[in-house]
């Protein structure tokens, strides 16, 4: 009993020294739902560069914009970054974000940024098929990410509808096909399809035969192969191209809070990200996502960007509640 | 027939029927606790109320909703039952029957507390597939959850006078007849105890079932908050959690009944004549070996595995010795913290037990049966308006993981303060002791074991928790869960390795603790 407050003193101690308290309330506050030590990184160079200190907030896209919204103008944070769109979407929606400088936003083709001009993609991912190389031959898989909906494919398909990365390839079909269309293939690929929860473990079931064929994003298969190829190596990619929505290419985005108070760094943070300088930084890491400044290319064997021929769709074309509404009607969510 | 404890007649009977009032101090205190931990539920019925009487209907009395509802009822009855089973199993042999190195099997047995359900669940889907079903779940999360019902049984059979079995099997009662008609009633509430945190862990249970892809409502309300412009439709599954919750606590309330339980005196708690197994003693060392090797050996194999074959593992020990540093602080400083919330309020129930107290207590569990996320916006949402000073600070999160886990350190004292007979206090205080002296130097050496265990329960399920601390915790901090959680779910399993394996090491002690004190009440 009496060592309670000697041990209370003690963890104490430790966590608040653990937890940095008292940090320098100066430091850049950035949300960040892209992957951690890929931003590690680049928060490194920018600190290097500049000489401004920048404190990761690391979580996952949709509950840190819901805790966004939740602050409201509250908010410690100063900059927003994601893995997929409809994130910055709902914090748009909210009226949370400031425009962007006119150099943060110059090098991103125009594709990539909402018409708004409130935030920016910096990265991207490529929708790809991925496929069980023992059970299917190349020359088997669809033309169209929409014929996985037809009766041969059932029972020998698996996606992830749960992820906010499925939600965005969803919102792609919508804008480019029509919602009795998008209606009708979510039903179809409800019907063929075993449903996971992860891009990983749709990759680790194609991998070990659970299912032929799978809906994932590229990096997924390049980063295993990367890391030991023990969920990948009896697998392939396979990209579908010429525009067809299965050929969907997903952005990042970087938005500034309207409530930061730290707007001229927060805005030096967002067009280093997008600089040739930054956007290497990206390019160079383990990510092995798709920089969108074209003056960056990743290296091989990483299907080059200009090859990969996605359906021409504006971000701000992508309407995220519809899609939560399609979703939860066909019964997904 | 419930044989009634010798020495528990008597003090149920000097000891005054209708209990005595609360003094308004711990009343008070116990209102506190409760008011903070119904912040959560609060939250949720404000959320909800913007949606319409007609729109939750659409929402919850549809397909999706009735899956969820039947995955999450039959993974209670059979994680529950197969717990119960495996726990109450194991107790039996190691206390009672004569089965090879009886020493050595507690300790393995309890050791599956030190690894956590998700890792556990690692293991099992890169093993085979087939766990990815109904009857995998309810093995996975059984094997990782079943130590709670064994350790209360274990203390309950070892506080048990062996004479009462004497007295059965004189009677020619064979050993499993006397085990049903006699040991089940009497270590009954201990087992309800243990089945009832089992039930809680289920219902919260997130990171095992999504790798096992069992959807249930945790998952889904996960997924809701993982879509967009869905908050109102997660906050409604998250009501729909707590109905069960209720429903779980009543079924306790009514199976565990109103019986005093605590005796004077230790009776003749002398170690029991084990029963001699004859041919089944080999099996049965094998059926406990095969529970072992389920329950730990396959997970720790696949974190080796994962140690030697990953090409992204790298022992960042800068990274690494951080994690831990915060891990264990807030492991123990929330420990310390719920363990002293959840005493008043676990005395008013059992002490001074009325419609009042008993309704305390109960409200305690409702938020550990939500997600973290839930409980987490819910403190931002109230942190941010009301204490912002509060906001993304150390103490807010222990708050937070407080309010989670509350029912953990109420469900470990709650026994120790049955047991502990009012009397007791009455001589004390007729010997001149005053309130507090009585509570110094009678009580809390009787409810010692109880705050022990409270507290080691409490710091094993902060050590692992993860949604809750994201959202929380100062900026630019990591646990060894966030850093886990972080890269294991970008495929770099290698990386995550290091520090699943720093959890299992450091759950070792307060498993050590559990296994010590819950069956030390002798």
């Amino acid at each position: 009993m009496k060592r309670v407050p000697a041990l209370l003193a003690l963890s104490l101690a430790t966590t608040l020294l653990a937890t940095g308290c008292g940090d320098d309330s100066d430091a850049l506050v950035i949300y960040n739902a892209q992957h951690e030590e890929l931003m590690v990184d680049v928060a490194k160079a920018f600190t290097d560069e500049t000489g401004i200190d920048v404190e990761l907030r690391n979580g996952k896209d949709l509950e840190m914009s819901a805790q966004l919204v939740a602050e409201g103008d509250a908010s410690p944070a100063d900059v927003f970054l994601t893995e997929n769109s409809p994130a910055m979407a709902q914090v748009e929606n909210a009226g949370l974000f400031t425009e962007l400088p006119q150099e943060a936003v110059a090098p991103i083709p125009a594709m990539y940024r909402p018409r708004s001009g409130l935030w920016t993609g910096f990265v991207a991912r490529a929708t790809a098929l991925v496929y069980n190389t023992d059970q299917v031959s190349e020359d088997e898989l669809p033309d169209s990410i929409l014929d996985l909906a037809d009766p041969e494919w059932n029972g020998r398909i698996s996606f992830s509808p749960t992820g906010a990365d499925f939600q965005a390839i969803v919102a792609a079909v919508l804008d480019l096909e029509g919602e009795e269309k998008t209606r009708a293939w979510l039903e179809g690929i409800k019907a063929n399809g075993t449903v996971y929860d992860g891009n990983n473990v749709v990759l680790e079931s194609v991998n070990s035969g659970e299912s032929e064929v799978g809906i994932i994003y590229h990096y997924y298969w390049y980063r295993d192969q990367a890391e030991s190829g023990d969920v990948s190596d009896h697998s392939a990619l396979y990209f579908l191209g010429h525009q067809d929505p299965g050929a969907f290419v997903s952005v990042s985005g970087a938005g500034i809070l309207a409530s930061s108070d730290h707007r001229a760094e927060a805005e030096k943070f967002v067009s280093y990200l997008t600089s040739t300088a930054g956007q290497q930084v990206l390019a160079d890491s383990y990510a092995l996502e798709y920089p969108l400044n074209p003056a960056v290319q990743l290296d091989p064997p990483v299907k080059p960007f200009a090859e990969l021929d996605p359906p021409q769709v504006n971000v701000s074309d992508l309407d995220g509640k519809a899609v939560v509404d399609l979703m939860t009607e066909v019964g997904f969510l | 027939m419930q044989l009634p404890l010798p020495g528990t007649e008597p003090a149920a009977r000097t000891h005054p029927q209708r209990p005595e009032p609360a003094p308004p101090l711990l009343l008070a205190l116990g209102v506190l606790v409760t008011v903070a931990s119904l912040i959560p539920l609060g939250y949720v019925v404000w959320s909800v109320a913007d949606v319409g009487l007609a729109e939750a209907r659409d929402y919850l009395f549809r397909p999706r909703i009735g899956e969820l509802l039947w995955n999450t009822s039959r993974l209670l009855v059979g994680g529950v039952a197969l717990s119960v089973v495996l726990g109450v199993g194991g107790a039996w042999l190691i206390e009672r029957t004569d089965v090879p190195g009886r020493g050595w099997w507690h300790g393995l047995m309890c050791a599956p507390l030190a690894v956590p359900a998700f890792v556990n669940g690692y293991g099992w889907v890169s093993m085979t597939h087939a766990v990815q079903s109904y009857g995998g779940a309810v093995l996975v999360v059984s094997l990782s959850y079943f130590p709670f019902v064994y350790l209360p049984t274990v203390a309950a059979l070892r506080r048990l006078d062996p004479s009462l079995e004497e007295v059965s099997a004189a009677l020619g009662q064979r050993p499993f007849a006397t085990f049903r008609r006699v040991v089940l009633p009497t270590i009954s509430p201990a087992v309800l105890g243990g089945a009832l945190l089992v039930g809680l862990h289920l219902l919260a249970e997130y990171g095992a079932l999504q790798l096992l892809n069992y959807p249930t409502l945790t998952t889904a309300i996960l997924q809701q908050y993982g879509t967009s412009f869905n908050g109102p439709a997660a906050s409604l599954l998250a009501l729909v959690l707590v109905v069960f919750c209720l429903a779980l606590l009543a079924v306790e309330l009514l199976l565990r009944g109103r019986g005093r339980r605590a005796r004077v005196g230790s009776g003749a708690a002398r170690t029991a004549e084990p029963h001699r197994l004859g041919p089944w003693r080999l099996p049965a060392a094998g059926g406990l070996a095969a529970l072992v090797v389920l329950a730990l050996g396959v997970p720790l194999l696949n974190l080796a595995r994962w140690l030697l074959h990953g090409s992204s593992t790298r022992w960042d020990l800068p990274d690494l010795t951080s994690a831990i540093a915060t891990s264990v602080g807030l492991a123990v400083l929330a420990g310390l913290v719920a363990t002293a919330a959840a005493t008043p309020v676990a005395w008013l129930s059992v002490r001074h037990r009325g419609g009042l107290t008993t309704t305390l207590e109960r409200a305690t569990y409702t938020a550990s049966a939500m997600p973290g996320i839930v409980v987490a916006l819910a403190l931002v949402t109230v942190s941010i308006r009301a204490v912002p000073g509060l906001y993304q600070t150390v103490p807010l999160l222990v708050i937070g993981y407080v309010i989670l886990f509350l029912p953990r350190a109420v469900v470990s004292l709650r026994p120790t303060m049955e047991l502990a007979p009012p009397v007791l206090d009455d001589v004390a205080r007729s010997l001149g002791c005053g309130r507090a002296g009585v509570g110094v130097r009678v009580t809390a050496p009787l409810i010692a074991p109880g705050l022990a265990a409270g507290f080691a329960l409490v710091s094993l399920a902060v050590s692992t928790e993860l949604t809750a601390t994201l959202l929380l915790a100062p900026t630019g901090t990591d646990t060894l869960s966030t850093e886990f959680w972080s890269k294991a779910s970008s495929v770099a399993y290698g990386a995550a390795a290091p520090y699943a394996l720093a959890l299992v090491v450091l759950s070792v002690p307060a498993t050590w603790l559990l296994s010590r004190v819950t069956v030390g009440a002798r």
